[in-house]
């Protein structure tokens, strides 16, 4: 049984239907990327899953672990393992970082029913997943994201990743605004996550990141719909051929 | 459903200590003239003096009360209030004076367990003593020995009447005279107890000293009365938390604190306050009416005020700071919270006077459900002030559609070398936000109150410790149910 298994997926913003039929299946251990030129929908995608609430789902359905992805509730689907990287990620004025991340674990192992983690076991961890994406100590304490640059923004939600150990993660626009280096540590701390239990979906405007972060399956959402489907040579006919080429191919071409 | 629905759910959370204990009373009739002011004096057992105070004090309230002069300014809306038809005293009946906890009625201690004070002994390991007040008079006093080893004086402010004339004599109104505001007024011929400090020269005060009040009988104004005095040098941190139980009527709740701080003193006085609300519908609910003013007599004298404010149903509040003295320093730090249909109108004033004094207010006001939440601030410069300073940071933050929040910042500058800052900001508390931490495992309730505890920061950290978790608690328990 697949981690993940959308099935014929409509969703609709403010009655726009922006999801006109999504089927993708994503099994443990594979990284999926989504690719598609602005509006396609890729976002909205990220969102559903991370089960934000505006949007409406018309027809469809998600499994996430066998289980109804559909009926939880957003912590609920974080608590089952689902890891929203965001595109834009929030300040939160006066908590810092490392309480609003122990608070988060905790939520997190009280659902899988492990012990807590008091802050002798959290801080340590927390360091050495800070070091791995490069970020300086001083973010310990700063409050979440708040004067972070766009960079250490992203950066963070790595570090996130890393301390929360999802079964899927779901990894919006991570490139976007990066500079290359910030994007090789970025990549660093994603590729470190790889492993045969867990998932990710990679969704991306360019193939740049890809070039760092070389996913299995590579996914063309145009206009809402799945339109091709491939291996990592898929992302650089894209770039070479642009994204108007996928939309005259017909729609069976994919896998 | 959308956040502004959930958000209105946030705000479903019943009075979580509205319970009512059956004692049997001892109350004088109902309405306010000469007999009932000279009678609660007898009551009291109080010296001529204090007799003569409480009868000027009414005589002159009288005046006001019948050109109908209650202050009319605050923007908060409530029915008149039918002075006459209030009952000014009410005590637990005792049959005599108590030498241990073990005799105080069991009612009574089981009251305070379900509201957690501290009195047990053990808990007096924890550093608190605790000056209960029941229904206006005090009933058990706590750590009384320790503290009259290093000399501080804490106790009810009818004992210190006994025990301390001369000094009651000397500072009572020194602050807030009687002819100071209606309330004011109002207490000072009613007032029934309260607590009274004096740490003496050079003394730091060596615990936190805490009064829970709360008030009880059915119709019942309360009229606390506080006095502390920190004498040259000396230090002393005091709080003062409440909680009320549910009633339909609303109860008149008109307190005064007077705080006097010599030189080279420091007066910390931090307040919790969690009275009865109203219900969901505005209904009931404590009318909060309050002066609290400290004076930095000395140099180098500092006076910080620190509360957080989630209960009444209205809330009329303004703990002030009068900068006399050289160098002295006023601070005042606030979070007002108002949920369902609670009205809050709340700030303070720095009067500086003597050169080099300084202040800074730190005000966070939250609006959930229809609340309506007012900063009313005022920060004056006198001529003679020179070299005076003042920093003011003002923020508010909206949960849902149908709250207020308003702000009036006055500021009076009589001398040009007076510097001054005001910040201000209105957000409303984002949807973003909640759905990030929400993504993260934490749940919509606590994502919540996450942010709002972020949003207090400033504030909660001039709280003593144990208070600033019992405050960050509070906090989310009023606030629970106006999220989904």
């Amino acid at each position: 049984m697949s981690l993940l298994e959308i099935k014929n997926l409509h969703a609709s913003v403010n009655g726009n239907e922006i999801l006109k039929g999504i089927n993708l299946s994503v099994n443990a251990g594979e990284v999926h990327s989504i690719m598609g030129p602005n509006g396609s929908g890729k976002s909205t995608l990220a969102g559903v899953l991370a089960r934000r609430e505006s949007y409406e789902i018309t027809q469809g359905q998600i499994l996430f672990n066998g289980k109804d992805l559909l009926e939880m509730k957003p912590e609920e689907a974080a608590c089952e393992g689902l890891f929203l990287a965001f595109q834009y990620p929030v300040e939160i004025p006066g908590i810092s970082n490392a309480y609003f991340l122990r608070t988060a674990l905790n939520a997190i192992r009280k659902f899988r029913g492990e012990e807590e983690l008091d802050a002798m076991d959290f801080l340590p961890l927390l360091r050495e997943k800070m070091r791995l994406l490069e970020m300086d100590e001083k973010f310990l304490n700063r409050p979440v994201n708040e004067g972070f640059s766009g960079g250490e923004k992203k950066r963070n939600e790595i570090v996130q990743l890393a301390m929360l150990e999802p079964k899927l993660a779901v990894l919006d626009e991570t490139d976007s605004g990066l500079d290359i280096d910030a994007l090789k540590v970025v990549s660093k701390g994603v590729n470190a996550m790889r492993s045969k239990d867990r998932a990710m979906v990679l969704v991306t405007h360019y193939q740049r990141l890809l070039n760092y972060i070389v996913p299995d399956f590579v996914h063309v959402l145009v206009n809402g719909k799945i339109v091709k489907s491939g291996g990592p040579e898929l992302a650089l006919e894209l770039e070479d051929k642009g994204y108007s080429w996928t939309e005259n191919e017909p729609v069976g071409a994919r896998r | 459903m959308s956040t502004v629905d959930q958000i209105q759910d946030l705000t479903k959370q019943e009075y979580k200590w509205g319970f009512v204990t059956s004692i049997d009373e001892d109350r004088l009739p109902n309405g306010l003239n000469e007999d009932i002011v000279r009678a609660i004096s007898l009551k009291k057992g109080e010296p001529e003096f204090m007799t003569e105070w409480r009868l000027k004090a009414y005589r002159y309230w009288s005046t006001l009360e019948q050109k109908q002069a209650e202050p009319t300014w605050a923007n908060v809306k409530y029915p008149p209030i039918d002075y006459q038809g209030l009952c000014y005293y009410s005590a637990p009946k005792q049959k005599k004076e108590l030498k241990s906890l073990d005799e105080v009625d069991p009612e009574i201690l089981s009251t305070y367990a379900k509201l957690g004070i501290p009195l047990h002994e053990q808990k007096l390991l924890a550093g608190v003593a605790v000056d209960a007040v029941f229904d206006s008079v005090s009933v058990a006093t706590t750590f009384k020995a320790k503290l009259a080893e290093a000399g501080v004086i804490f106790c009810s402010f009818s004992e210190a009447v006994k025990n301390h004339p001369e000094l009651i004599k000397k500072y009572l109104g020194s602050v807030v005279p009687y002819t100071d505001n209606f309330f004011g007024a109002l207490n000072s011929a009613v007032f029934s107890d309260g607590s009274f400090v004096y740490v003496p020269k050079g003394v730091r005060c060596p615990m936190e000293l805490s009064t829970y009040f709360r008030i009880n009988a059915q119709n019942t104004g309360q009229f606390e009365r506080t006095l502390i005095i920190a004498d040259e040098g000396a230090y002393v941190s005091y709080l003062e938390g409440c909680t009320a139980p549910v009633r339909d009527e609303n109860q008149l709740h008109a307190a005064v604190v007077e705080l006097i701080a010599h030189d080279n003193a420091t007066i910390k006085y931090s307040t919790v306050q969690n009275w009865y609300p109203g219900d969901k519908e505005g209904k009931g609910g404590i009318y909060n009416f309050v002066t609290k003013r400290g004076k930095c007599a000395g140099k180098n004298s500092k006076i910080s005020w620190t509360q957080v404010e989630t209960g009444s149903a209205i809330t009329w509040k303004y703990p002030s700071c009068i900068l006399q003295g050289e160098g002295s320093v006023g601070e005042f730090y606030s979070v007002a919270l108002t949920n369902n249909y609670q009205q809050a109108d709340t700030g303070t004033k720095m009067i500086h006077i003597g050169k080099n004094t300084k202040s800074t207010i730190v005000s966070k006001g939250i609006s959930a459900g229809h609340g309506q939440n007012t900063y009313r601030g005022m920060v004056k410069i006198l001529k003679g002030a020179t070299g005076a300073r003042n920093y003011t940071q003002c923020d508010s933050l909206l949960v849902g559609d149908k709250c207020g929040a308003h702000t009036f910042p006055y500021i009076e500058v009589k001398n040009a070398s007076a510097r001054m800052e005001h910040e201000a900001s209105t957000s409303k508390i984002g949807e973003d936000q909640i759905f990030y931490l929400q993504q993260r495992g934490i749940p919509k309730e606590e994502a919540v109150s996450m942010i709002i505890n972020g949003f207090c920061k400033a504030v909660f950290r001039e709280l003593p410790m144990e208070f600033a978790v019992e405050a960050q608690k509070l906090l989310s328990i009023s606030l629970e149910g106006s999220v989904g």
